[in-house]
């Protein structure tokens, strides 16, 4: 059955936190910002160490790529139950530019590299809502995904994932190895209990680079403008039915 | 996701807010970067406030009202509380403790204080106790009491006020007589936090002379013969938990439930109460922290003179002092729990410094954000309120502030 699992956790900014768009209209404001664990990874942690604690995998490991302070993500993950962390250190020009394409490759070469069974992924991160790690790095590895998981059981050898999607619920059988996306329902990531916090203390975390790895991290994408939405401006009220239909055409809604 | 939070933004500032999003906000973990509260804590330290700050928001907060308004005594959350470690924070690990320091359990409280003030305070004298026994218990009494009062499998209360001691506590009446091999218990205590709903009292008692000296401390358990209580008392604040007298009639119990030697007993509750001190500041630390958020929401929200407040330079000034007054009380408080864990021989006296100082401030920013929010301000609806009723407290107990300065003068004219 599978021994090891990658979890990939990622630091995002908190997701109380009023965002402001930084003044050249590069990006948003993250300096000095509070930043935590991606809700959905926290999500995908929980259910890596409830795999563990059935005993149906043996090892977790939690993997993020960034600068020096995603070490505070992945000690959270190691808290709650992870064994050991990879960090892949990526900083500067390169994380502002990190995304989907690059993290997936990052995610297969680790998943090669750790011979894992299984790759837990949020479903999407709060701050980009791209929705595409987990589908990109199944594809790179050639492994069957079931992305959206709201349940995941082991059967015989194969995973039944039961997937939310726009129509309902559907439920699909998977072999391993296998790449799954955490969904909302999936569970409710535990607590760390202060003596897990401590005994994270002395978890490794092992430096990778992606050069390493055989990554290229350059970006293909280039971020052109970041906007606040539009403010919402005040309504009209209108007379007759007909007004409404002439207000309706101008603004070329019908 | 920009949108989202813009969103959120637009719903915080427009006036047709409902009340339950104010009185939600504090719940949302307080952003303002000035007075983050985990600024200078070591990476495993902002662990353990970011687990108490997500207990506070999701498991207390939720239902701090409702424990006020209908007394609750809320065994179920610090039950949970106690599964994550917070039963007996400074406990050693042997008995079932955490075995963290005075500075991680300062820190712990102040973030639980920001999801209920009086179920926070409790936790805190429950905990007092626990690291009492652990320190000046025998193994067999620690290995009896210490693993159930880590898990809050039982609960414990601090009895050392009487009807005619407060302040001058070494004055103590209720007697306990040597009979063989057990004590026979005689007097009442008042005021005690948890009396009659918990199971373990660490009752400060008079074995011997008039004065500190014939003080000694025993753990009574409930159920003894001639252990009673009083009437559940009506509180301004610290309402989720029942204050009772303890009433001792030819009680009896075993000397092997004495915590150290006879006429120990009041250097045991003088060294229970220096932490003591450090949780109660930090509790009302966590108040003023919400509270400080809370005010400053509504000052964005609220309109008048056709501006929100937050543009009114007076409140913009009140709202700075406010912060500035929080965060030197912060630094205050750590620092005293650095010296006690440390073992400095000024520990007592900043203890009494802080305990004094935080307290009176808290209040007093408690109140102001209560003035700030007008009207609004004095209904139940609103959080604000329920902070300063349970902080008003903090002035009076564990040593009244006057009592703190008796302490710190008499280090200040001792040395001369």
């Amino acid at each position: 059955m599978s021994a090891r699992v990658l979890v990939g956790v990622k630091r995002v900014i908190d997701y109380a936190v009023k965002i402001r768009v930084k003044p050249d209209h590069s990006g948003v404001v993250t300096d000095g910002v509070k930043h935590s664990m991606n809700p959905f990874c926290e999500i995908a942690v929980e259910e890596a160490v409830k795999l563990k604690e059935k005993k149906l995998v043996k090892e977790v490991v939690a993997v993020s790529c960034g600068p020096q302070q995603v070490q505070e993500t992945i000690r959270t993950a190691l808290a709650m139950g992870a064994d050991r962390g990879i960090h892949v250190e990526v900083s500067g020009k390169d994380y502002e530019t990190l995304g989907p394409l690059q993290v997936s490759k990052i995610m297969a070469a680790l998943a090669k590299k750790e011979e894992a069974d299984l790759i837990i992924l949020g479903k999407q991160a709060i701050d980009d809502d791209c929705n595409q790690t987990g589908q990109m790095t199944a594809a790179l590895l050639d492994w069957p995904q079931g992305t959206f998981a709201s349940e995941v059981t082991l059967e015989a050898e194969k995973l039944k994932v039961v997937r939310e999607v726009d129509g309902g619920l559907e439920t699909i059988k998977i072999n391993l190895p296998a790449v799954l996306t955490a969904d909302l329902r999936l569970n409710t990531p535990r607590y760390a209990t202060l003596p897990n916090i401590m005994k994270a203390k002395k978890k490794k975390i092992v430096n990778v680079k992606p050069a390493d790895l055989g990554v290229d991290v350059n970006s293909r994408l280039e971020v052109l403008r970041v906007d606040e939405p539009p403010q919402r401006s005040a309504g009209v009220k209108v007379e007759t039915v007909d007004d409404l239909l002439g207000k309706l055409k101008e603004a070329g809604r019908i | 996701m920009a949108a989202r939070a813009l969103a959120r933004g637009v719903r915080l500032c427009s006036s047709s807010i409902g009340r339950s999003l104010i009185f939600n906000s504090v719940q949302k973990r307080g952003i303002a970067a000035c007075i983050d509260p985990s600024i200078g804590l070591s990476d495993e330290q902002k662990e353990f406030q970011k687990l108490a700050f997500d207990f506070a928001a999701n498991e207390m907060a939720p239902h701090m009202a409702e424990w006020d308004q209908k007394e609750r005594f809320p065994v179920k959350a610090m039950r949970k509380a106690a599964q994550l470690g917070f039963g007996g924070i400074y406990v050693s690990p042997e008995v079932g403790g955490s075995g963290l320091s005075r500075l991680d359990t300062s820190i712990i409280f102040e973030a639980l204080s920001t999801g209920c003030v009086s179920t926070t305070a409790y936790m805190s004298i429950h905990n007092m106790c626990a690291w009492m026994i652990d320190t000046f218990g025998n193994t067999e009494q620690r290995e009896q009491f210490c693993p159930d009062l880590c898990s809050m499998q039982k609960f414990a209360s601090y009895c050392l006020t009487e009807p005619s001691s407060g302040s001058d506590a070494a004055s103590l009446l209720t007697t306990a007589k040597l009979d063989d091999d057990h004590y026979v218990l005689n007097g009442s205590k008042a005021f005690i936090s948890g009396g009659g709903d918990t199971d373990v009292y660490v009752v400060m008692c008079r074995t011997g002379e008039k004065g500190p000296k014939g003080i000694s401390c025993l753990v009574v358990e409930k159920g003894t013969p001639g252990l009673s209580f009083g009437k559940k008392e009506k509180k301004v604040g610290w309402n989720s938990q029942p204050t009772r007298a303890v009433i001792f009639e030819d009680c009896a119990v075993p000397v092997s439930n004495r915590l150290g030697a006879e006429g120990q007993g009041f250097s045991i509750a003088m060294k229970g109460l220096n932490g003591g001190r450090i949780n109660i500041a930090s509790c009302s630390l966590g108040a003023a922290h919400a509270s400080v958020l809370l005010a400053r929401d509504h000052m964005c929200v609220r309109k008048q003179f056709g501006e929100t407040l937050a543009s009114s330079q007076f409140l913009q000034f009140k709202l700075a002092e406010m912060a500035t007054k929080l965060v030197a009380s912060r630094l205050l408080v750590r620092q005293a729990a650095v010296a006690l864990q440390d073992g400095r021989p000024d520990a007592v006296s900043l203890c009494s410094m802080a305990k004094l100082f935080v307290t009176d401030e808290c209040f007093s920013i408690c109140n102001q954000a209560l003035q700030i929010h007008g009207g609004y301000g004095y209904l139940k609806d609103y959080a604000v309120q329920q902070y300063v009723r349970d902080v008003r407290v903090h002035q009076i107990l564990e040593g009244t502030n006057e009592v703190m300065r008796m302490i710190i003068a008499r280090s200040l004219l001792t040395e001369s």
